[in-house]
């Protein structure tokens, strides 16, 4: 098993025709990913990579099933994409775009609560559960099949650590990228849940970074619910100083205590968590801790 | 990007927020007329972007026009913690009876809106909520509700404010929550908020902080790309489309998307180095992008090795590869540099860096471990 997608989940793509959206649709379907079309308005009708364009999300969903829908549209119109598929009922919404307003984010997120569907993003780089399907723009060589779950707030971040296990023989049974924007629409919690209740997951990597207190937050539930889940974690930006954003619209050391990554670092090792002191080393300690066990 | 105080007391005034009558010079002679025009005791005020100025000497009293001028002279051209005074505020001094703290911003940790606010107002809140958290109570706003006057009612209740001034206390939470949205603010925030001595509320000073994705439709602001706060380097990377942050080290690093770019630095900073600065190319950037990178990161005289560390993914390897050599060809540099360049098009990559010289490394730690060992040589 594998947590939000898997072999089966049939995906529809936002943004179908624009560069970014046809370019990882292809890689996608290399992937094995059931893409089963896109939609851009205006362009209903015509064919990309063999596969249908509808007008609408609701157009599409009135003609195919859909289980999910992947986001390319550009910032300004993204909000919007995002309430359209929720309104359409689709339950898993993954947006990749970057640089949405945080003011629309607030209202999108609360939207797609209501609607009953999962948002994932904004700002990330999607989910792949090796083996079955990608739903997202992380390259596909990096990734193997295996049982460690990976949820990071970072992009190519997470396809360092991810190449890594998979060079040290660690498999991996889904990697979440929840993003890195402060308004997200799942989150450590969310993620570390489902891993929980996954049968195929029998432990977690997680990659943090400055700003807010989501890690703790996570640190306090997993301590909380489940105290057997091995996670392990990194956190980005010892080197980081404050008030400066470092990339990421939620990447900033600010006032209040506990944004930066030492206090971040100091709460997991208080709890028990393991902490790689650099990136490279996060999946030396997953290994040497599989080895321990045999 | 962050507004001055001048600029966000400018912007409440619109939104009917009361706040001192006053205007902005930027020489002493300015000062002394705008003094005249007030008639009144004036507070002479720097207007930089960093807090503490009061305690650096930046805000000064006059009770005449010569005085003003005097203050202006003395105040104008001060380093505050690194920032150049070159605009004074003059404005009318209030008679304080209490001191209040209230603020609207994008709380993260309840995905909402929330405004806070206290009884202890004029200091740096982040003192009170180490020094008597309780004080500093919160109401949050839902997303579709906005707030709702019975939410005013209990935090007016929660800071000890008198009853008689829970209407203007109302008026103002709600002016302050849509002037944030209106503006696409993530923080608008008034400290101190004072009672005066005709028992009004009134903004004694503001701080507000624009979402940078939001500038483009918001024309007041939006053309003025980079704010003073920022180093000049930051604000000519930004115009280039790169996401740099000045350090101020002696290894240069450069990596694809915001986690690799900091995990890259913190790596340098574990094998003993000393980063130089943060830059984060984005995703997909051009050949153009990685050129102007270089060049931005050769040029700072502190800079001893630069380290570039690329997983491929969305970024080609071979458009970095052409940038970094576009640069090469162009600048005469002694500085060494070590290239890690893993994932999409990683062979043909190698192959245009080849006549260069440049290092090559697979692992990241060992990438790291290299640089840091070349900048020490180059430091001696």
């Amino acid at each position: 098993m594998s947590i939000l997608i898997d072999a089966d989940t049939r995906i529809l793509v936002q943004g179908f025709t624009g560069r970014q959206g046809s370019f990882h649709a292809e890689r996608m379907l290399e992937y094995g990913s059931r893409v089963i079309g896109g939609v851009t308005p205006g362009k209903g009708g015509q064919e990309v990579l063999g596969l249908p364009v509808w007008n609408s999300v609701a157009e599409a969903v009135a003609e195919q099933a859909v289980d999910a829908s992947i986001i390319f549209v550009p910032a300004r119109f993204a909000a919007d994409a995002i309430m359209e598929a929720a309104d359409a009922g689709i339950g898993l919404i993954c947006c990749i775009t970057e640089h949405i307003p945080v003011h629309d984010m607030i209202k999108v997120r609360a939207y797609v609560n209501m609607k009953g569907s999962r948002l994932l993003g904004a700002n990330c780089p999607g989910v792949i559960s090796p083996g079955k399907s990608k739903m997202g723009i992380m390259p596909n060589q990096l990734f193997s099949p295996g049982t460690t779950g990976i949820v990071s707030r970072s992009g190519t971040l997470t396809y360092e650590v991810a190449d890594a296990l998979s060079q040290l023989g660690v498999g991996q049974s889904s990697v979440v990228g929840i993003g890195g924007d402060p308004i997200q629409g799942t989150n450590f919690i969310d993620v570390l849940k489902m891993f929980a209740g996954d049968p195929d997951t029998e432990r977690v990597v997680m990659i943090g970074e400055i700003g807010g207190t989501a890690e703790q937050t996570a640190a306090e539930y997993l301590e909380a619910h489940h105290p057997n889940l091995p996670v392990f974690g990194f956190i980005a930006g010892v080197s980081a100083p404050p008030g400066k954003r470092m990339g990421h619209a939620g990447a900033i050391v600010s006032g209040g205590g506990g944004t930066s990554a030492a206090d971040k670092i100091h709460m997991f090792r208080s709890m028990g968590l393991p902490v790689a002191d650099h990136a490279e080393q996060l999946a030396e300690i997953v290994k040497a801790s599989l080895e321990d066990r045999d | 990007m962050n507004l001055h105080e001048y600029q966000t007391k400018s912007l409440l005034e619109r939104e009917s927020i009361l706040v001192p009558q006053g205007a902005v010079a930027m020489t002493p002679d300015g000062a002394r007329q705008i003094a005249i025009d007030l008639g009144s005791v004036v507070a002479v005020k720097a207007q930089v972007l960093t807090g503490g100025r009061g305690k650096a000497g930046g805000i000064r009293l006059a009770g005449n026009p010569d005085e003003a001028e005097d203050a202006a002279a003395h105040i104008l051209g001060m380093d505050i913690k690194g920032h150049k005074v070159q605009r004074v505020l003059v404005e009318q001094a209030s008679h304080i009876k209490a001191e209040l703290y209230l603020a609207a911003l994008i709380d993260r940790t309840s995905q909402q809106i929330m405004v806070m606010a206290s009884s202890e107002g004029g200091m740096e809140i982040e003192e009170v909520a180490a020094r008597s958290p309780d004080k500093i109570r919160r109401i949050f706003a839902d997303p579709f509700m906005g707030i709702r006057s019975y939410q005013c009612t209990r935090l007016a209740r929660e800071i000890e404010l008198p009853v008689a001034l829970w209407p203007a206390f109302h008026r103002l939470v709600s002016k302050l929550h849509a002037a944030l949205i209106k503006h696409d603010a993530d923080l608008l925030e008034i400290n101190p908020l004072i009672v005066d001595h005709s028992d009004q509320l009134v903004a004694l000073d503001g701080k507000m902080t624009l979402d940078d994705n939001a500038l483009y439709r918001q024309p007041e602001f939006g053309s003025e790309l980079g704010s003073e706060d920022q180093h000049p380097t930051e604000v000519e990377a930004l115009n280039a489309g790169l996401n740099f942050v000045y350090l101020g080290g002696n290894v240069a690093c450069l990596a694809n998307g915001a986690g690799l770019a900091m995990a890259t630095m913190d790596a340098v900073k574990y094998y003993g180095g000393d980063p130089a600065n943060f830059l984060d190319l984005g995703g997909g950037s051009s050949v153009e992008q990685v050129t102007q990178a270089v060049r931005i990161m050769v040029r700072d005289p502190g800079v001893r090795a630069l380290l570039v560390n690329v997983a491929g993914g969305i970024t080609r390897c071979d458009e970095v590869a052409e940038g970094m050599a576009a640069a090469m060809d162009e600048i005469e540099t002694r500085i060494p540099f070590v290239v890690r360049l893993v994932g999409t098009n990683e062979a043909e990559a190698h192959r245009i860096l080849e006549p260069y010289d440049v290092e090559f490394a697979s692992r990241f730690s060992e990438a790291a471990m290299r640089v840091v060992e070349l900048a020490r040589e180059g430091a001696v």
